[in-house]
């Protein structure tokens, strides 16, 4: 074994390193780096396509897609290095739904026309995307859901509602999965669509965080005219696509590094600030809860590295694995973004509940914020739950729980 | 990067895992803890005879010249098969510093005599104030002549009983700095005025109280420069600590598999316990520290190995691995119920163990303090 970055490697990440240094200098004041800090206000939406557009102008914002399409066929173990560098300076940018999502998917089962008419404004940074996926009745289970598309020509008209769709107030397309056969059940019959978010009939409604930041949205379809052709996949196949969609594995990297860097900032803290005299970071037990964090980001670090390692090499044992490691890797970033938020509150005491526009906010707030956004971490694509049963299923060989057919008759 | 083991390394593993599985079935690990000396005569000698004493040896001194990781695999499977035996002991806390600290004539005189089955060592470092830092060495060593006398009591000394040396970590000269001042000495354990005794302790593994009462040893048996020792001991410390990760490692693998193919064949209420999703949740928790723990193990040895500086990885890795192994066989013993609590059952082998190890070499809290130290706090 061998756990050294090659030469090539160190470079990339010091020159990203010194990027992102640069120009997160541009970033509007009391910026935190959360998903609500970006679609939220309009200076965190801006800030972030304006590192979309420096970034596409470094030729890195879709590193990892081919070169015909923008990118650089970057490897996932180059990638990985990216989200740590990206992520530790708290940088926006890369349209996760766009860039991570949708881009990978087009590429492996899209047509040559899509790829030509939708990839090279996402690689240029110019148009974002969102998610319309999940239903109010149908959320961990999305196979449940009833959006419906009837063919009219050479158009679907959509009717229906989609909810928690983050930025779908500042997305200019989303990309939809719905049900174009309502007499096939769950799985079958659905059809998976691009559609612009200006079309006429689609609405957009704000679901305020408890925080009361904007970053979720409820988005209804009232006849709303999509054209066939932005169909992807075959009608009554849009679930391969989702499931295609989902198996894009992520070493979720740059969740570790974002509490790597927190974790950093409330160390500095913890040096600066007296209590009873002496300082925070003298103080045995915050020393413990300190260490602890740490050990996690480390622990989670080393996990990335082994995904990442796996999903290099390929093949389809390796996917399995990467399958279980990847569901493993949400739950323990997200998790750890939550021990971490809860540690921080614990340390600032009081001040832990004071927004960053008071000038009694440690840390600019991102405490206070922090402990309320998480919460969505564990939720979003795919709750802890979800992803325990996942392990359960492809790391541990146990029954599918949640499966319909989970119905059987009695072991024995 | 390069994440894998190589062929032979997986070889090793396999061959492993057969020998102990065939040599040392549970029924024999049960025996051997109840027995005095705790250890299988015929099987150190087949383990000898199979060149895992001298596995990571060069081959001058009767080895094979395998690398550090080649130790680390073997201990992974000794860990999951859980095997009494004084290997650690010897091999991993005495025969590597002798090898990266020793003089020719002592590397010469011990190493091949480790190599092929015929020493058995322990480390004395542990006293009664059961602390791992260079303040709790007390046991003083003092010149007279050519000779150092040892006088006082260490305490934890894994094997101590069986052992034809004694590495004792000993104090020198008593300074401010605690760091300063401890010397290491080769002691022959049929010196006079040596006794060891076994301890009775939770995992039955022979652990002993080692007293010395005017123990004379020739100056020749010194390893390493006097009152320099705590570098030897640092080193050793690290090496031991991932080593002992790796055996947890192996430890909470075993002990996940087994509530796993317990889940898959015990029945309640008319269906698998494995059906039910708290048990799923208890087993994805314990997969998700099984392989969160074998990756930051593999780099901290990767550190350890290379020579690198490596004191706040080797601590992150002991801190969480240990308290991973707990967990797992924790929710290991409650997964089987009543039963994973007898005698009889084998958690308990691997549950009884957990403990052991979180508190050896330092337990979670002592090296989470050592990684705030590295921080900057």
């Amino acid at each position: 074994m061998d756990f050294s970055l090659t030469p090539e490697q160190e470079r990339l990440r010091k020159e990203f390193d010194d990027f992102f240094k640069e120009e997160m200098k541009n970033a509007p004041p009391g910026w935190g780096g959360s998903l609500e800090d970006m679609y939220s206000a309009d200076e965190g939406w801006e800030f972030h396509r304006y590192m979309a557009r420096k970034l596409a102008e470094k030729g890195w914002l879709v590193r990892a897609w081919p070169k015909e399409y923008g990118g650089q066929d970057a490897s996932i173990m180059e990638q990985v290095i990216f989200g740590e560098v990206s992520a530790y300076h708290k940088s926006p940018g890369v349209d996760v739904f766009g860039i991570g999502l949708l881009g990978p998917t087009l590429l492996a089962v899209g047509s040559e026309e899509h790829k030509k008419e939708y990839l090279p404004p996402i690689a240029r940074g110019e148009t974002m995307w969102c998610q319309l996926w999940s239903e109010p009745n149908a959320g961990s289970d999305l196979a449940a859901l009833a959006t419906r598309a009837v063919r009219e020509g050479d158009y679907y008209v959509v009717n229906g509602q989609k909810t928690w769709s983050s930025g779908a107030h500042r997305g200019d397309w989303g990309f939809a999965i719905v049900r174009t056969d309502p007499e096939q059940k769950r799985s079958r019959g659905l059809s998976f669509l691009l559609l612009d978010m200006k079309a006429p009939g689609v609405t957009v409604r704000p679901l305020l965080g408890m925080d009361k930041t904007h970053l979720f949205n409820e988005v209804y379809f009232d006849n709303v005219r999509v054209p066939v052709k932005n169909r992807v996949g075959e009608e009554g196949k849009g679930w391969d696509v989702t499931k295609a969609m989902m198996n894009f594995e992520r070493t979720n990297v740059g969740m570790i590094f974002t509490v790597k860097r927190g974790l950093e900032d409330l160390i500095e803290f913890c040096k600066e600030t007296k209590r009873n005299g002496e300082p925070l970071a003298k103080n045995p037990l915050i020393r413990n809860k300190l260490a602890q964090i740490a050990v996690e980001v480390e622990v989670g670090i080393a996990l990335a590295y082994r995904i990442a390692w796996i999903q290099e090499k390929g093949g389809p044992a390796a996917m399995v694995e990467a399958g279980a490691l990847a569901a493993a890797s949400k739950v323990y970033g997200t998790e750890l973004n939550q021990r971490f938020s809860y540690v921080g509150h614990q340390i600032l005491g009081p001040y832990g509940q004071v927004k960053k526009e008071s000038k009694w906010a440690p840390l600019q707030g991102t405490i206070e914020s922090g402990f309320q956004q998480v919460q969505g971490m564990c939720i979003a694509m795919g709750t802890s739950e979800v992803q325990r049963n996942t392990i359960a299923w492809l790391g541990l060989g146990l029954p599918r729980s949640w499966d319909e057919v989970f119905k059987r008759p009695m072991a024995k | 990067m390069n994440l894998d083991f190589t062929e032979e390394q997986e070889m090793l593993r396999t061959s492993a895992r057969d020998f102990l599985s065939t040599e040392c079935p549970k029924t024999a690990v049960r025996e051997l803890e109840e027995s005095e000396e705790g250890y299988s005569k015929e099987m150190w000698k087949k383990m000898a005879d199979l060149g895992w004493m001298g596995l990571v040896l060069p081959e001058e001194y009767g080895g094979t010249g395998g690398e550090f990781m080649d130790l680390i695999i073997l201990l992974e499977e000794m860990g999951r098969n859980i095997l009494p035996s004084p290997f650690f002991s010897t091999v991993v806390l005495c025969s590597l510093p002798i090898l990266e600290y020793g003089t020719e004539e002592q590397k010469k005189e011990f190493l091949p005599k480790i190599a092929n089955g015929e020493m058995i060592m322990s480390l004395a470092l542990a006293e009664p104030s059961a602390i791992y830092n260079a303040s709790g060495i007390k046991v003083k060593a003092s010149l007279q002549g050519d000779e150092y006398v040892i006088n006082g009591t260490k305490l934890f000394a894994h094997d101590a009983h069986i052992a034809d040396y004694l590495l004792v970590v000993t104090r020198t000269t008593e300074g401010a700095n605690p760091q300063e001042g401890i010397t290491l000495l080769l002691v022959d354990a049929k010196s006079p005025g040596v006794t060891s005794s076994v301890v009775p302790t939770a995992a039955l593994d022979k652990q002993c109280e080692v007293i010395f009462e005017d123990v004379k040893v020739p100056r020749k048996n010194m390893l390493g420069a006097p009152n320099q020792g705590w570098g030897i001991v640092k080193r050793l410390l690290e090496q031991a600590t991932v080593a002992k990760c790796a055996e947890m490692l192996g430890g909470g693998q075993a002990a996940l598999e087994m509530s796993n193919s317990y889940a898959k064949e015990r029945v309640q209420y008319g269906r698998l316990i494995g059906d039910f999703q708290t048990i799923q949740n208890y087993l994805a928790n314990m997969w998700i520290d099984m392989e969160t723990s074998r990756n930051i193990t593999y780099e901290a040895v990767w550190m350890v190995g290379e020579k690198l500086p490596c004191t706040e990885e080797v601590s992150i890795a002991k801190a969480w691995v240990s308290e991973a192994f707990k967990f797992i066989t924790e929710r290991g013993v409650q997964i089987h119920g009543a039963i994973g609590m007898t005698r009889d059952h084998d958690m308990g082998l691997y549950y009884r163990r957990a403990w052991a190890w979180d508190v050896l070499f330092g337990d979670a809290d002592f090296h989470k303090e050592v990684v705030a130290q590295q921080l900057g706090l």
